[in-house]
């Protein structure tokens, strides 16, 4: 019988790159130049283009859906700080490019996903996963992409 | 055009030296260089080295232990970290000094040990702002699955086969055969390469390169005192190593997103264009050739489809045109444009600091006319390019 620690709870992977704690539809959040309109992920404190440079950037919620640029499947457990699941089991990580942002980003796919079923150019949609359990039992969670 | 010349090189034989310090291989491919450029350690004015991030001190402040390691002459050393095109940057410092006047003889050298399996980020903190640290905890991204997501695309643009990128692999393991230096001299079969385990899909683990320990050195020479030196000097025509321009629209290995462009107008040329390019068209330029003046090119085949991404990137062949080329054995040794002659970092592995300079110890070795079984025929002039961390990419142009 597994037993719940009373303590245990979920925890973000990293404060700030995702929307926290959870509640309604999760989204990345970034920076928009107000000046040249591009976005950044994770949030920048001026935007990098170096026609604008301007400081003057907002937090915005990136788009939670885009279409699948490219991926792989890592059959191998890559080495820490990455953290496994015991047993490790293969799993794949995605690029994903937002058309509204015009920019392109990562994420792990979600667990459960039939990763032979992925293909270049397929709607995915953000959503917030488990990524380990911490040594205090917590559940490290991150952004994940799944088909749609 | 800004020439120096090469005029000594020096490698160990890439594999795994657990016994030996980064000083003493260092020590070895010295040696090795100097007596090449017929010259003695006092002779040398400035050491490049290129620092290995994985060794401890010896690795970090490469330079001065090396100068400690071959002995107190008094002489300035400094050190390098430029990812994959550290090796670059130490000729690219080492060239600027003897084009500034400053010196005649100077010593560009990396010696490496590398951890096993996947090369790990550099030791450091869970700091939300070292990407690179982020990218493994938060992604499990290793270097083979950026190869894999550039393969994916490939697969995807131009209908790349998995035979296809096994078949580099068979090739550049028969050239790989040819080279002393090489860490493996096996020659591979399709069966074998794609019987070989899964690492990151659609990377076989023979298609990956695997992580090595070694050494090389380049004593580069200004041309004026270079011939009093030695009849036959190597040129070094061209070193191009820049950052991207805006917006990169590659995640590379360390970044989690590409940027944004909404801002850029579409009509902006070469917008899409891979940074490689620029990179490689920018040495071609500089060295004042075009591509179909190269007889050869080392190319970093880390994985091992990059090659055709390369190929096509110099300007060897259109975009979508490298597996052709490849199956016609246009590029082996002894086809109209060989490429990877040395059997190319797939035969190798990767010591990373080093690897460039041993990409130049193969163009010099193939123009001087000493490569042996491996000889390209009438060899004047090749390239090299490599890529890394960061967006570090690099491409050098070497001619007789």
């Amino acid at each position: 019988m597994t037993r719940e620690k009373a303590s245990s709870k979920q925890v973000p992977a990293i404060e700030g790159w995702f929307t926290w704690p959870p509640s309604g539809e999760p989204h990345l959040i970034g920076s928009r130049c107000k000046s040249c309109g591009d976005y950044f992920f994770p949030k920048v404190i001026a935007c990098h283009n170096p026609r604008c440079m301007s400081e003057d950037v907002e937090e915005v919620l990136l788009s939670r859906r885009g279409k699948l640029y490219t991926y792989t499947i890592n059959y191998y457990q890559p080495p820490p700080p990455y953290v496994p699941l015991d047993p490790f089991v293969p799993y794949a990580d995605a690029v994903v490019e937002l058309e509204k942002e015009k920019m392109k980003v990562q994420g792990q796919v979600a667990s459960g996903c039939d990763l032979d079923a992925l293909k270049v150019g397929m709607e995915m949609e953000l959503i917030l996963e488990m990524l380990y359990r911490d040594s205090e039992g917590n559940e490290v969670v991150a952004w994940k992409f799944k088909p749609v | 055009m800004k020439e120096v010349a090469i005029i000594g090189i020096g490698a160990t034989r890439w594999g795994k030296y657990p016994d030996v310090s980064n000083q003493q291989l260092a020590r070895e491919v010295i040696r090795q260089a100097l007596r090449d450029a017929n010259l003695a350690w006092k002779d040398v004015q400035l050491v490049v080295a290129g620092q290995d991030a994985y060794s401890g001190y010896p690795g970090i402040s490469a330079g001065a232990a090396i100068v400690e390691e071959m002995g107190f002459s008094g002489i300035p050393a400094t050190t390098i970290q430029n990812g994959c095109a550290t090796g670059s940057f130490t000729l690219d410092i080492g060239r600027a000094y003897i084009l500034a006047g400053l010196y005649d003889v100077v010593l560009c050298v990396a010696a490496a040990r590398s951890p096993g399996g996947f090369f790990p980020t550099v030791e450091s903190g869970d700091d939300p702002s070292n990407l690179d640290f982020q990218r493994y905890r938060i992604l499990g991204k290793t270097n083979p699955s950026m190869f894999a997501y550039q393969a994916v695309r490939r697969m995807h643009n131009y209908g790349m086969t998995e035979t296809d990128i096994a078949q580099v692999k068979v090739k550049n393991s028969k050239h790989g055969s040819l080279n002393p230096l090489a860490r493996y001299q096996k020659q591979f079969t399709l069966e074998e390469v794609m019987d070989s385990a899964m690492v990151a899909y659609p990377l076989h683990l023979f298609e990956l390169c695997a992580t090595s320990d070694g050494a090389a050195a380049v004593v580069l020479c200004s041309t004026k005192a270079a011939r009093k030196l030695t009849a036959k000097p190597a040129i070094l025509a061209s070193i191009f190593a820049p950052q991207p321009k805006y917006p990169s629209l590659d995640v590379g290995l360390s970044f989690f997103s590409t940027h944004s462009t909404v801002s850029t107008p579409s009509s902006t040329p070469g917008v899409e264009r891979p940074h490689e390019y620029e990179v490689c068209h920018g040495a071609l330029e500089q060295a004042g050739i075009g591509s179909e003046d190269l007889d050869f090119a080392e190319v970093y085949d880390i994985s091992t489809p990059m090659e055709f991404d390369w190929m096509e990137d110099i300007g060897i062949c259109k975009p979508g045109e490298g597996e052709k080329l490849l199956w016609e054995g246009a590029t082996t040794i002894g086809g109209r444009i060989p490429i990877n002659t040395s059997g190319g970092v797939s035969s190798f592995g990767e010591a990373y600091p080093a690897q460039a300079l041993v990409q130049v110890y193969e163009l010099v070795t193939q123009v001087r006319g000493d490569a042996g079984p491996r000889q390209v025929e009438g060899a004047k002039v090749g390239i090299a390019a490599n890529k890394g961390l960061g967006q570090s990419i690099s491409a050098i142009v070497v001619k007789k």
